[in-house]
């Protein structure tokens, strides 16, 4: 299935990259896997002099790219990334679109592969608000950050931040960073992130590494 | 094979280039001969070639059409108003179309070893003054390169904005980018691959055997005699399934019959079913416009054809090409697999270059290429205008 980038508020996108750009050092290779129409990898290639790659597989954000310049390769998040040879890049960007895929643990496990190191965005659903709506509304939660009816949603998965955590411990890799945005600003080592945090940036690496 | 259905008024249309007229030049005059990848060498090569669109003052909006196997230098427009059909990549080339004649300025030349106004082995050989026929020395990918870049030279054109190819041409503009890096910004792929596949030597060893077994091939000596007709439309019957898919074939005529309502049970009848006759239709033609030694040569140069000869690997075999690349494959296309330009991809990813890859789906097989343009356009349009933007961007002080 067609994993796209969700569509945040243009402020929380900008809020995202801006993030995402701040941790990416420059000169280095990036990957962004669900580039959309190539908006940060520009900026990645024209602030920090990266050279840039992005993964989609729908066919308007592969022509916006193209416009941008940006090299783009047409697939799709739910099958293994065979084309792209193993640590390519030294970033790979997942930004909203963990959730969207059908095997999130798979996808990880790919980047891992493709790149260094892992720098993911993913929507928190430990987040006050949401569990506020469980709590209180019969029905599922929609908020600012996850705007969709439950019929309707691209997102496939629901996790906290404590689950990536999870996660990243189970495969034996090391979360290196993490900053959560609260209210559309990034705030790092918060109080009470796991309940605070709409959205958080993990960089994940090889323990081995 | 194009899918354009021609009305006359479409000759004076607005998107199309017109009256077309092809040009011809002679090329590796006097010592400079061109020195075969095969050993060998060929002097006073003849070129055919049709330009469109206008060369500007910069003479960097230049893109070279490479076309496949029995395609020719005719690319676009009409030859006469006559002429029932444009050129074959009319659909892709003219004023506000893919390769935009108002922006750009199209070149396409028959290739080495054709039989469309390019020396080839009908050609007259100038030493002895008789047709080459069988001494017609052995060609290959690199050396039709090597005659384009010569042509392109002769247009006094230091770079190419693109090189663009389907199928055989798309082996060209590779072996164009891994061999002369400098003298394309861009490099357009299409239904290709770094070598053909072992199926694709093997329907090639088909249609060869079938032109050379042919009772009037005479070793290729053939030119006073009506030729090894039978043996030539076989081949392109073949070889023309290998263009099409199972969809395709189904779709177009399913098991419907030609001629009668009913089975004939009559097992002389040749073309009872629509496919049939449709494929002998394909063959009869083919043998109107195309030599048959022409045919073994330039099969014979496919099957050659590896991109990694001499490297170690298709990654080091493109270390040096400067070009951004757009590859793209056929979902249904099993002549040449998409995983074959996906391993293309992945080596340039691997040596860090620009390489946009899109699958197309169409169930048009390995002639989605020449058939699927509106797909094609709307991938190539901001492919080119971004490659000539940041072109300008590099040469400006």
């Amino acid at each position: 299935m067609c994993a796209k980038r969700l569509c945040l508020p243009d402020p929380a996108a900008a809020v995202t990259d801006e993030l995402i750009a701040s941790h990416i050092e420059p000169n280095s290779r990036v990957i962004d896997l669900g580039c959309g129409d190539a908006r940060l990898l520009e900026k990645l290639r024209d602030d920090l002099g990266a050279s840039v790659l992005g993964i989609e597989i729908d066919q308007e954000g592969i022509l916006g790219t193209i416009g941008r310049g940006v090299p783009v390769v047409q697939a799709n998040l739910d099958e293994p990334l065979s084309d792209i040879p193993d640590q390519s890049f030294d970033f790979a960007v997942l930004s909203q679109t963990l959730q969207q895929v059908r095997r999130p643990k798979d996808l990880l496990q790919e980047m891992m592969r493709i790149a260094h190191r892992a720098l993911v965005v993913v929507p928190n659903f430990g987040y006050w608000k949401i569990r506020l709506q469980v709590l209180r509304s019969r029905k599922t939660p929609v908020t600012e950050a996850l705007p969709y009816e439950w019929y309707e949603t691209p997102n496939l998965h629901y996790m906290t931040l404590h689950d990536m955590h999870d996660l990243a411990e189970q495969l034996g890799y090391r979360i290196t960073t993490e900053i959560q945005i609260i209210n559309g600003h990034t705030v790092e080592r918060a109080w009470g992130a796991n309940f605070r945090a709409e959205s958080a940036l993990f960089i994940i690496e090889n323990t081995t590494s | 094979m194009t899918a354009a259905t021609t009305e006359d008024s479409q000759k004076d249309d607005a998107c199309s280039v017109g009256i077309v007229q092809p040009q011809s030049v002679t090329l590796f005059e006097g010592s400079h001969v061109l020195q075969l990848e095969g050993g060998g060498e060929l002097g006073q090569v003849q070129v055919t070639y049709e330009t469109y669109g206008e060369l500007n003052e910069q003479r960097d909006n230049a893109i070279f059409v490479c076309h496949a196997l029995t395609g020719d230098a005719h690319a676009a427009g009409w030859h006469s108003p006559e002429h029932k059909k444009p050129g074959w990549w009319d659909d892709l080339i003219g004023p506000g179309k893919g390769l935009d004649t108002n922006k750009y300025f199209v070149i396409c030349a028959n290739i080495l070893g054709g039989c469309q106004g390019t020396t080839g082995p009908g050609s007259i050989n100038p030493v002895t003054e008789e047709r080459y026929c069988r001494d017609f020395p052995f060609i290959t990918v690199r050396d039709m390169v090597d005659v384009h870049t010569e042509v392109v030279k002769h247009l006094k054109i230091e770079k190419l904005l693109a090189v663009i190819g389907g199928s055989l041409g798309g082996m060209q503009v590779l072996e164009w980018s891994a061999r002369y890096p400098d003298q394309l910004q861009s490099a357009i792929v299409l239904a290709s691959a770094a070598q053909l596949s072992a199926q694709g030597i093997a329907f090639n060893a088909v249609g060869n055997r079938a032109i050379s077994q042919d009772p009037n091939f005479n070793n290729g000596d053939y030119y006073d005699t009506e030729g090894p007709k039978y043996g030539l439309a076989l081949a392109r019957m073949v070889a023309h399934i290998t263009y099409l898919s199972e969809a395709s074939i189904e779709l177009k005529f399913g098991r419907r019959l030609q001629d009668n309502t009913e089975l004939t049970y009559g097992l002389l009848q040749e073309t009872e079913f629509q496919i049939e006759s449709y494929l002998h239709y394909q063959g009869n033609q083919f043998v109107e416009r195309f030599d048959a030694n022409s045919y073994l040569y330039i099969t014979r140069a496919m099957d050659y054809y590896d991109l990694t000869h001499g490297s170690k690997s298709l990654t080091e075999a493109l270390g040096k090409t400067k070009a951004r690349f757009l590859i793209a494959s056929y979902d249904t296309d099993w002549l040449f697999p998409a995983a074959q330009s996906r391993e293309l991809v992945s080596a340039l990813i691997e040596t860090g270059k620009h390489v946009t890859y899109r699958e197309f789906q169409s169930p048009y097989g390995h002639d989605s290429f020449l058939i699927e343009i509106d797909q094609l356009t709307e991938l190539v349009v901001p492919f080119l205008q971004r490659a000539q933007q940041d072109s300008q961007k590099t040469v400006a002080p």
